[in-house]
């Protein structure tokens, strides 16, 4: 089993379990006519259920927000000492060409206390090292995160898509919003989560949204499939050493979309597939065959237990509840936006007068996507 | 792949399939296509080691091999007719219920394992471990001829059926050693004399009764008229007949 | 000079007080115990302790006890052992013996325990809310490809053929010859009620069994009895045996007075004989070789599901890699706890590993290899209650099969006597008027009730994990802890130990 090595507090931790349970407060915004929007909108929308986390985990994802270097991959990366800077950035510099690199911005905060480093660096991957291996960019980078993440000490990279970002600390959703300075950044979806661990390491890391490529989930409950889909996920090269349930979700994500090429819709009923007896009973025999297949080949990718989830991507957002509905979840739109949320309320701070509120059925995604480029 | 029937279609409705470089599972599509299509006779030319041809094949037709037989050929066969004109691979009738196969040539290892009926002729040689667990039921009696040799082991689990061996213009022994090891059924018949340090334990030489002459006698000319050869030499000479003395060789075997 | 130094292990006896002398006792023992001369005598030496006398007496006039007989202790040379001896000192055979290993190793199962869900993830209650149990088994793609047209979603991908499972519990391969043909048709039966299927062993086809092929898998074993073209397409599955938990790389024999007219007529051999099974399949003496029976059953059938049945042993995640690449749907893995209608005792009791072990390594190495989807797992051999099958599907098993408990159902009193063809229950026997006892709607009934309990209970456990399908336990090792275990026993198994 790969090691993961993060601070001596974490790696003990990690000897005795393996993940946290996790329960939280999430919401999302996206305009799907790529109108871009401040951070400080979906702060404010997360202020409202404030009282879903404790304290200990909250956090961001924006898209479009670096446009300036839409076609470099964004590493956000934490350091907790210089060591692990040096061979990180060694690293870095064998495999990427960079283009930029600097430390992202904060400001003081009372509440978020012992922040680790935090930089940023935008890069692609080295030509060669493609050509050398006839490899997709997108593997080489996870292949890449993943490496960093279980081999280099107090190192953690949290986001590596493109045009993209994600934004987290231990504290509260709408401190830690404050800290990272997001009404400084402008982006066309953003998600939010706050957190409540059950029992923590008191790690940055382990705040959602949990990101890799351009995936950022953010989650609500636990995965009680979790030890099955980690599992499947290592078939495909995916490390799950996070501590938590809510990666499998992305690396999910990443596998059926990306990887496989399913629709996303397709994905989603991947996750939270229908029942047997909805599927048996299925009067359209090649709807009934897609979805007997899809049960069948993709039993381990089952997301079982509750959940709700939103997942942002390049492309737009979705959210997504388990197939009993366990979690909650609301949507409603206006104009070209789109919101999801745990509450109303959250969506009704930011958006009063919504064209139309509903609540998801379970298992039934609610998809917003660009209706043009960014 | 396949080129025009023959204009005979009253008669037999045939057609030759060009194997070249086919690979087996679509060959034996194709040849279950044409069986279903109502061609009965079916010539397979360039035939170079596919496997499972007439595999599981139940119907009244003949195949006729062009070439070196794969593996298994005839498994599970019941009822066709297969000639090869030439050599044929291991485990030609694997498990085999009824029909014919004849090998114009030798044959591999393993031939007839578990063959419960119908017949293999072969004109040549056959290997090691030939007609294990052969059985027999009812009307339903496997038959062997090889007019070669045979490696070891022929006969072993023989559980009914009858092996020929003539060993043409061969000295014996005609096989290799623990002849008919663990026979508890059926009768195997040899040309000229057989060693005893040959036998397997269970297995003891039987002197042939009118019956066994008159059965070789038929079994021969049709193993001569199948084989095109001339075997009228071979009527007169002595035969060997081994036949188990025990339909329970191992029941001493345990205790409770 | 004594006939036998073996002393008797049960003492028989009647209460002539309570005796009505009715002579039922004398009709049900299948061993011969009872006689009557004026009264019931009884002859201890040959009770097996099967309890069909007892059952059966109106009175309850009977009773069986160990016998007492004082041996001097010791601790190396228990008396079963010294029994042995004297067995062998007298008639020079192999101790032959019927049913599961019952020597006293450790079992891996009864040091696993299940997770359950508080606070932070809910419970889900499976008497009112879903929980699905069914299971494909079979080889599914990797991925599949989906297209899109017209707002809807279009499979391109093919799927091959799956053997589908209402409860992930099948009957396991048990041969008419070594069980009964009512035995069969209770499989059958119930296997069609339960929406699963049951496993015809070795020993061919009895065509009153074709009303339920739907729910039969065939076996192809070494001895290719009644395997003909017609049987290999009779089922919804092939299976080939290599193996089996109780005698791995051992043959089998089924003696020839099992062999009357019926079973004769299903194995096609000639009655009387003995079947014997060679050790090896004669065309399977390496992997490619497997490979080539594979496929000459795929295209036997129609590219029907095979499954390749072999006994756990030291290098059994190799093995089962090896016949993933073969060709294999279905890997069949049957523990060395496994039943047997006969094997010499040293085989059965010491050769093979636990069944536990062996999913767990499989499960991994086929994970590593990337091939999990290429096959399903069946575990067997020792499946004793839910709890077992709850813990094997955690471990990794699509699915597990169940031989002993079905039998245990029907009556069967594990007195491991399978091989005398006497069973007084009317199971392991060929006698007219032992296999009548057992009639096949009554056995289906109990095998139904016995495994609907079942897939209650695993119902529950799942609802207790907080998951609604089958699936989401499959593999799970998360949900698994170990009690007792050695660290490396438990490295090997991926489970942590409880407290972790």
């Amino acid at each position: 089993m790969m090691e993961l090595v993060f601070g001596d507090q974490y790696s003990k931790w990690q000897v005795d379990t393996c993940k946290v349970p996790a329960a939280c407060g999430l919401s999302g915004i996206i305009s799907r006519d790529g109108k871009v929007l401040g951070g400080n909108v979906i702060i404010e929308s997360m202020r409202v259920i404030h009282d879903r986390g404790n304290g200990l985990g909250g956090g961001f994802a924006g898209y479009g927000i670096y446009p300036e270097h839409r076609d470099h991959y964004a590493l956000h990366i934490m350091f907790e000492g210089a060591e692990g800077r040096s061979a990180c950035e060694g690293m870095l510099e064998s495999e990427l060409e960079i283009e930029a690199a600097e430390e992202i911005n904060t400001r003081s905060v009372p509440a978020i206390q012992e922040a680790p480093e935090l930089r940023r660096y935008f890069a692609v991957p080295r030509r060669e090292k493609l050509a050398r291996e006839s490899i997709e960019p997108d593997d080489f980078m996870v292949r890449l995160v993943m490496s960093i993440n279980t081999t280099v000490p107090g190192t953690f990279v949290f986001s590596s898509g493109k045009n993209m970002g994600v934004f987290k600390a231990v504290g509260f959703a709408e401190d830690v919003g404050e800290f990272f300075r997001l009404e400084e950044y402008n982006g066309y979806t953003w998600i939010g989560h706050g957190r409540f661990p059950t029992n923590t390491p008191g790690w940055w890391g382990g705040a959602h949204p949990f990101n890799i490529l351009d995936w950022s989930v953010v989650h609500n409950g636990e995965i009680s499939s979790y030890g099955i889909n980690k599992r499947y996920l290592e078939m495909f090269g995916y490390e799950c050493t996070l501590l938590t349930d809510t990666e499998v979700m992305a690396y999910l994500f990443d596998l059926l979309v990306r990887k496989h090429r399913l629709p996303l819709e397709v994905a989603c009923s991947v996750l939270a597939a229908p029942f047997w007896k909805d599927i048996d009973s299925e009067a359209d025999p090649e709807r009934k065959a897609l979805e007997q297949a899809l049960r069948m080949t993709y039993s381990s990718a089952l997301v079982n237990g509750p959940f709700a989830v939103i997942v942002g991507y390049s492309r737009g957002m979705v959210g997504l509840n388990d197939r009993i509905k366990l979690r909650p979840l609301v949507a409603a739109y206006k104009d070209d936006y789109l919101y999801v949320s745990s509450e109303e309320s959250a969506i009704r701070q930011i958006c009063p007068r919504p064209d139309r509120v509903w609540a998801p059925k379970a298992g039934q995604p609610v998809i917003g996507e660009l209706k043009g480029d960014v | 792949m396949s080129k025009a029937a023959t204009g005979r279609e009253e008669e037999l409705k045939s057609v030759t399939v060009d194997a070249t470089g086919v690979y087996y599972r679509e060959l034996n599509h194709r040849v279950r296509e044409l069986v279903d299509e109502g061609y009965r006779e079916i010539i397979l030319d360039g035939v170079n080691g596919q496997r499972y041809i007439g595999d599981g094949l139940v119907d009244d037709v003949t195949i006729i091999i062009n070439g070196v037989a794969g593996n298994d050929l005839g498994a599970f066969m019941d009822g066709p007719t297969v000639i090869v004109n030439d050599n044929a691979q291991d485990g030609v009738a694997n498990t085999m219920n009824s029909g014919k196969i004849v090998v114009r040539g030798h044959a591999g290892d393993v031939l007839g394992y578990g063959m419960r009926g119908g017949k293999v002729f072969v004109t040549g040689d056959v290997g090691y471990r030939v007609g294990i667990h052969m059985k027999s039921y009812k009307e339903q009696v496997p038959v062997i001829v090889a007019g070669g040799r045979a490696g070891d082991f022929f006969g072993e689990y023989m559980a009914g059926g009858v092996m020929v061996l003539l060993g043409l213009g061969e000295e014996p022994p005609l096989t290799g050693d623990y002849l008919g090891t663990g026979m508890h059924g059926g009768n195997i018949f040899l040309r000229g004399p057989v060693f005893e340090d040959q036998l397997g334990k269970e297995v003891r030489q039987f002197p042939l009764d009118e019956e066994d002459r008159c059965f070789l006698e038929g079994l021969l000319e049709e193993f001569a008229a199948d084989a095109g050869m001339d075997l009228s030499g071979v009527k007169t000479d002595e035969f060997s007949k081994l036949s188990p003395f025990s339909h329970r060789p191992y029941g001493n075997m345990y205790c409770y | 000079m004594a006939g036998s130094m073996v002393t008797s292990e049960f003492l028989v006896e009647v209460d002539h007080q309570r005796c009505r002398r009715c002579k039922r006792c004398i009709l049900n023992c299948g061993f011969g115990v009872f006689d009557f001369q004026n009264m019931t005598t009884a002859d201890s030496s040959k009770c097996v302790a099967c309890h069909r006398c007892v059952v059966f007496c109106p009175e309850e006039a009977i009773t069986i006890t160990r016998n007492p007989l004082a041996f001097k202790e010791h601790p190396s040379w228990e008396v079963d052992r010294r029994k042995a001896i004297w067995k062998q000192a007298q008639s020079s055979g192999m101790i032959l013996t019927g049913m599961g290993n019952d020597l006293p190793w450790l079992n891996v199962f009864d040091h696993l325990l299940i997770d359950a869900c508080q606070v932070t993830n809910p419970s889900i209650d499976p008497l009112r809310e879903p929980m699905e149990l069914k299971t494909f088994l079979g080889r599914k793609p990797d991925r599949l490809e989906v297209s899109a047209d017209n707002g809807g979603f279009r499979l391109q991908t093919e799927v091959g053929n799956n053997v589908e499972l209402a409860v992930p519990i099948m009957f396991s391969g048990m041969s008419y010859g070594s069980v009964s043909l009512n035995v069969h048709k209770s499989l059958a039966i119930a296997a069609e009620k339960l929406g699963t299927v049951m496993n015809t062993g070795e020993g061919g086809l009895h065509p009153e069994l074709t009303p339920y092929t739907d729910h039969i898998i065939v076996q192809c074993a070494s001895g290719r009895f009644g395997v003909h073209s017609d049987y290999l397409n009779a089922g919804v599955a092939v299976e080939i045996k290599i193996g089996q938990g109780a005698k791995p790389g051992i043959g089998g024999h089924l003696p020839g007075e099992k062999i009357g007219r019926e079973v004769s007529g299903t194995r096609m051999i000639p009655v009387g004989t003995d079947a014997l099974s060679p050790a090896p399949h004669h065309d399977i003496y390496s992997i490619e070789d497997l490979r080539q029976l594979i496929y000459a059953l795929k295209e036997a059938t129609g590219y029907k599901p095979v499954s390749v049945k072999i006994a756990t042993v030291h290098n059994v995640a190799a093995i089962a890699s090896g016949i993933a690449r073969a060709g294999a749907d279905i890997i069949y893995l049957d523990g060395f706890r496994g039943g047997t209608g006969a094997s010499p005792a040293v085989i059965r009791d010491h050769v093979g590993i636990p069944v536990e072990i062996a999913i767990a390594v499989v499960d991994k190495q086929l994970r590593s290899e990337g091939i999990r989807n290429l096959v399903s797992i069946i575990a067997a051999g020792g499946i004793r209650s839910s709890a077992d099958v709850a813990k094997a599907i955690a471990l990794g098993a699509d699915a597990v099969g169940v031989g002993t408990a079905a039998l245990i159902a029907l009556g069967c009193r594990l007195c491991q006597k399978c091989y005398t063809g006497n069973c007084s229950w009317g199971i392991a026997t060929q006698r007219p008027e032992l296999t009548d006892r057992l009639d096949p709607d009554w056995g289906a009934e109990r095998l139904v009730n016995l495994i609907n309990a079942w897939s209650l209970e695993l119902k529950e456990v799942l609802g207790a994990l907080g998951v609604n399908a089958v699936e989401s336990l499959r593999g799970n090792r998360e949900r698994l802890r170990a009690l007792g275990l050695d660290s490396t026993t438990m490295d090997i198994l991926d489970v942590k130990p409880a407290g972790r």
